[in-house]
């Protein structure tokens, strides 16, 4: 009964953690965008806007749910339940941490561990599609149609690359098993190169890390690949019709697969919860200094806030101080098997989003058709030779 | 409990596979088989092929289904008109429905020839057992096979290429 317990406990704390960090990835996104294009970005909801995502929550719960009267309405409120559903339960296979011991059970952050991890998510990746085809086809407008019949063909078609660049560090590694790959992963070349498949040395495979990234990028509807959503040319794609929570669904689905699609990175090619360099070089007091250093610079800040923000003066020592005196947690020596590999596994997934985030703000969209021959005549073949390299090479290694 | 899940993920596909026959509108009847398709990876998993199930969902429900759905939305197909309604029809097209049922089981039943139960669960088949069968047992069937499809993709290209 232990079991079970503990399952639905982690349960409700992932998916309570998930759709947090898909609201917060929207405020990071829009203030990192902000800052890219130099203006403060939102800025009155709290302090710095950080009450914005609770905000925008409780106006999207109380606008008025739309099914326009020309559209299939059981598919319309079908499609936006699938896309989530879909997102938030692909998180479940990712391994956070290595396992430990809690109440005499050993269990590990991250919900479950099965034989076939790497398959469960493409599975769920493949079948991801149908949310966004069944809206666009069901809201019974040209514009979501065209949306959704653009981002089946490029789910499709970048399906292939992305399939492809997964397989060659699985060729390294020899199993399927999420947190298997991740502990095969470990150790380090010459005592300060992370083993990371990225690495690896037979064949590093940096090339599939790209070409995974750029399938990924497409995969999830993200710039410079977002034309199933072109604001230019399709109104909002997809979601045109929709509104409410249905809206807000899509977006959350967009977010968990970012979220997800960024573990599935760091897990397959960023060697997981391993650190960048190894412990007896002091990569354990990584995040002491960094969460100490933010809580100092707040600190300063807050002695130095400008006149016309008067919050600052409030709100910035309470965070540097909650920031301080959440650094010295990472000492501890009973939570710090647990913590420190979720920091760096944390860390490796956050950069990626921040990458995500980062390409949106610098690059123009592609054209439909660059978009099509990018994917069958450069990244397709492109990763079919890089699989062919990698196999020529683990045959004959080994 | 594996007879339960087995009970409820079976109803499914036997539903959706109604489902799928009784639609007008194409879209309906492609969303049904998606769901026959899940439903018999289920069933898969329950076995212990756990590969054929992944590969079951990847391959059929998330590549194949989704060509389907993308022609059918590209075609913009419209509802079908039912046959109009008649019961001296019905009347003579169910008995003989639950004859030929009958009749089938009945074949199966005798022919089949095995009585023991299947085991949930007793054919745990990994992926590395599948690989090895297929490129060492079964490599020729496997390759004519590919070279099969290889030759109805060529085909399909160009039948397409005369029309342009």
């Amino acid at each position: 009964m232990n079991f079970y317990l503990l399952t639905l406990i982690k349960m409700a704390l992932t998916a309570f953690v998930l759709l947090t960090c898909c609201a917060y990835a929207v405020w990071v996104e829009r203030k990192v965008l902000a800052h890219i294009q130099l203006r403060p970005g939102p800025y009155r909801v709290g302090p710095h806007g950080l009450l914005q995502p609770l905000a925008d929550l409780i106006k999207l719960l109380t606008k008025e749910g739309i099914v326009p009267s020309y559209a299939n309405p059981f598919f319309y409120l079908l499609a936006p339940f699938l896309a989530v559903a879909l997102a938030l339960s692909a998180i479940a296979v990712i391994p956070f941490t290595p396992e430990f011991e809690l109440f005499g059970v050993r269990t590990a952050i991250g919900l479950t561990d099965i034989n076939i991890g790497i398959l469960f998510l493409l599975a769920l990746s493949s079948l991801g599609v149908y949310g966004i085809a069944i809206g666009g086809w069901a809201s019974n407008n040209k514009y979501s149609l065209m949306g959704s019949l653009r981002s089946s063909a490029q789910m499709v078609s970048y399906e292939l690359p992305l399939a492809m660049a997964i397989v060659s560090p699985l060729l390294l590694v020899n199993t399927l098993n999420l947190r298997e790959i991740v502990e095969l992963q470990s150790g380090f070349y010459l005592g300060f190169l992370p083993k990371w498949n990225l690495f690896a040395l037979p064949v590093p495979q940096a090339l599939a890390f790209l070409i995974f990234m750029i399938a990924a990028f497409a995969e999830t509807n993200r710039v410079p690949f977002d034309l199933p959503e072109a604001e230019s040319e399709l109104v909002a794609g997809f979601h045109t019709e929709y509104s409410s929570m249905m809206f807000a669904s899509f977006f959350m689905a967009e977010y968990a697969n970012i979220i997800t699609i960024c573990c599935v990175a760091t897990v397959l090619f960023l060697g997981g919860w391993h650190p960048l360099w190894p412990a007896q070089y002091g990569s354990d007091l990584v995040p002491v200094v960094l969460l100490a250093g933010a809580g100092l610079i707040l600190l300063y800040h807050a002695a130095q806030a400008a006149r016309r923000r008067k919050w600052d003066r409030f709100t910035f020592p309470v965070f540097g101080v909650l920031l301080l005196a959440l650094s010295p947690v990472f000492l501890v020596p009973m939570l710090k098997p647990v913590l420190i590999p979720f920091f760096w596994f944390v860390a490796k997934a956050g950069f990626l989003v921040f990458v995500f985030i980062w390409i949106r703000g610098t690059l123009p969209r592609y054209r439909y058709d660059q978009l099509m021959r990018f994917a069958w005549t450069f990244l397709f073949p492109l990763s079919l030779a890089n699989l062919l390299v990698t196999g020529l090479v683990v045959a004959l290694a080994g | 409990m594996d007879v339960l899940l087995f009970l409820i993920f079976a109803g499914i596909a036997v539903g959706c596979a109604l489902n799928l026959v009784l639609q007008t509108h194409p879209i309906s009847s492609a969303l049904s088989l998606i769901g026959v398709m899940g439903s018999l990876a289920v069933l898969y998993l329950l076995l212990g092929g756990e590969f054929l199930a992944a590969v079951q969902l990847i391959v059929y429900a998330g590549a194949i289904m989704v060509l389907f759905v993308f022609v059918i939305m590209l075609l913009n197909a419209g509802a079908e008109k039912r046959p109009s309604k008649k019961v001296l029809r019905t009347a003579v097209a169910l008995p003989l429905l639950f004859t030929l049922a009958g009749v089938v089981a009945y074949i199966l039943a005798t022919q089949a020839g095995r009585t023991e139960t299947v085991k949930f669960g007793a054919y745990v088949v990994g992926p590395y057992e599948i690989g090895k069968a297929l490129f060492t047992t079964w490599l020729l069937p496997f390759e004519v096979t590919s070279i099969l499809i290889l030759i109805a993709i060529l085909g399909a290209v160009v039948l397409a290429r005369k029309e342009i």
